[in-house]
């Protein structure tokens, strides 16, 4: 059978919603098990560490610029430079590093 | 109260200038996906406006083009956008109690790994406002990103793309990287969850990305809360 388009775009956004408010409409308390807490507060540093490598090296037409942009960016970001910065900062590597070895 | 609300959406605003730029390049590249899956560009979209998830969407367009039916589907997005169930937990502890409903439902719609890391990187409660300032940029973005995907595909030249994928990456780096300076313990989870990560990317090849990111997240975060749980004080959340 020939399943409909926007039947499929509304079960996506159905189910992907639901995760993403739950959570946030149901936990209204500040969670006190100590453990939780903790879970929590390294949750953020760990999901996005694992999401940078080897992510960063794989987006890229050329590793090396990945390598590049992940090490200035390192760099910067322990500098104390703004978000905004370390991201542009990165692409910018990346294209001149693409400019000159590809 | 109103003058403190305008100037945390006007930070947003302006941490969602890279955002929106990087979110326009991946989205660029997934309305091609969203093509070849046989979609209209309104319903590429659509699909952009109201699901926000690159993984996600990338996955549901593989599920319409081989037409698996919309439990497949479902059962697809739940294991693929597991990890916003996580962040939706974390960010449940840096929005104030008093927070109301709607904004919870605004929040909510845009659990994005982007936003999640922009929104858990300032400092003390989230102002809501400050999320609908990066949602008023990162939205139009993603969603028109797609639209043109569909329309122009392959227009916009190969380094370009390349160098603003790389975007979003240096935004986790500025959000992960300040408190790891400080605090030594977030600098070993940092450096061991990248290690991890790695291995598990060439060890698991079979492994998505999707499932690297929950079954990591998850084991690291436990053990880093059973290992060095933290005390009283430490109620920087």
């Amino acid at each position: 059978m020939q399943y409909n388009i926007y039947g499929y775009i509304f079960v996506m956004f159905a189910v992907t919603y639901l995760i993403r408010v739950l959570p946030l409409t149901l936990i209204r308390r500040p969670i006190r098990n100590r453990f939780i807490r903790s879970f929590l507060y390294y949750v953020p540093y760990v999901t996005l560490s694992v999401m940078v490598l080897p992510d960063i090296v794989q987006a890229t037409s050329a590793p090396l610029a990945g390598l590049l942009a992940l090490a200035s960016g390192v760099a910067l970001a322990w500098s104390g430079k703004s978000l905004f910065t370390v991201a542009v900062a990165s692409c910018a590597v990346v294209f001149i590093t693409e400019l000159i070895v590809l | 109260m109103q003058q403190e609300n305008r100037a945390w959406f006007l930070r947003g605003v302006h941490d969602g200038v890279p955002i929106m730029l990087g979110y326009a390049a991946v989205s660029f590249t997934l309305g091609i996906a969203a093509r070849n899956a046989g979609l209209t560009p309104f319903q590429a979209f659509l699909t952009s406006l109201l699901n926000n998830a690159s993984a996600g969407e990338k996955a549901g367009f593989t599920v319409i083009q081989a037409n698996e039916g919309y439990l497949a589907m479902a059962v697809m997005m739940l294991i693929v956008n597991a990890r916003y169930l996580l962040m939706s937990c974390a960010l449940s502890q840096k929005i104030s109690p008093r927070t109301g409903l709607i904004p919870r439902l605004i929040i909510g719609f845009e659990v994005t790994d982007e936003i999640f890391g922009a929104s858990m990187s300032v400092p003390g409660m989230l102002n809501p406002w400050y999320s609908y300032g990066l949602i008023a940029l990162a939205l139009p973005g993603w969603s028109l990103g797609t639209y043109f995907g569909v329309v122009m595909g392959n227009v916009l030249p190969a380094r370009v793309v390349s160098a603003l994928s790389v975007g979003l990456y240096g935004m986790f780096l500025a959000i992960i990287i300040p408190p790891a300076r400080k605090d030594r313990r977030i600098a070993a989870l940092v450096a061991a969850s990248m290690a991890a990560s790695c291995a598990a990317a060439y060890l698991l090849p079979g492994l998505s990305a999707g499932m690297r990111v929950i079954v990591l997240t998850v084991a690291i975060s436990a053990a880093a809360a059973a290992l060095c749980p933290l005390k009283e004080e430490d109620d920087a959340v």
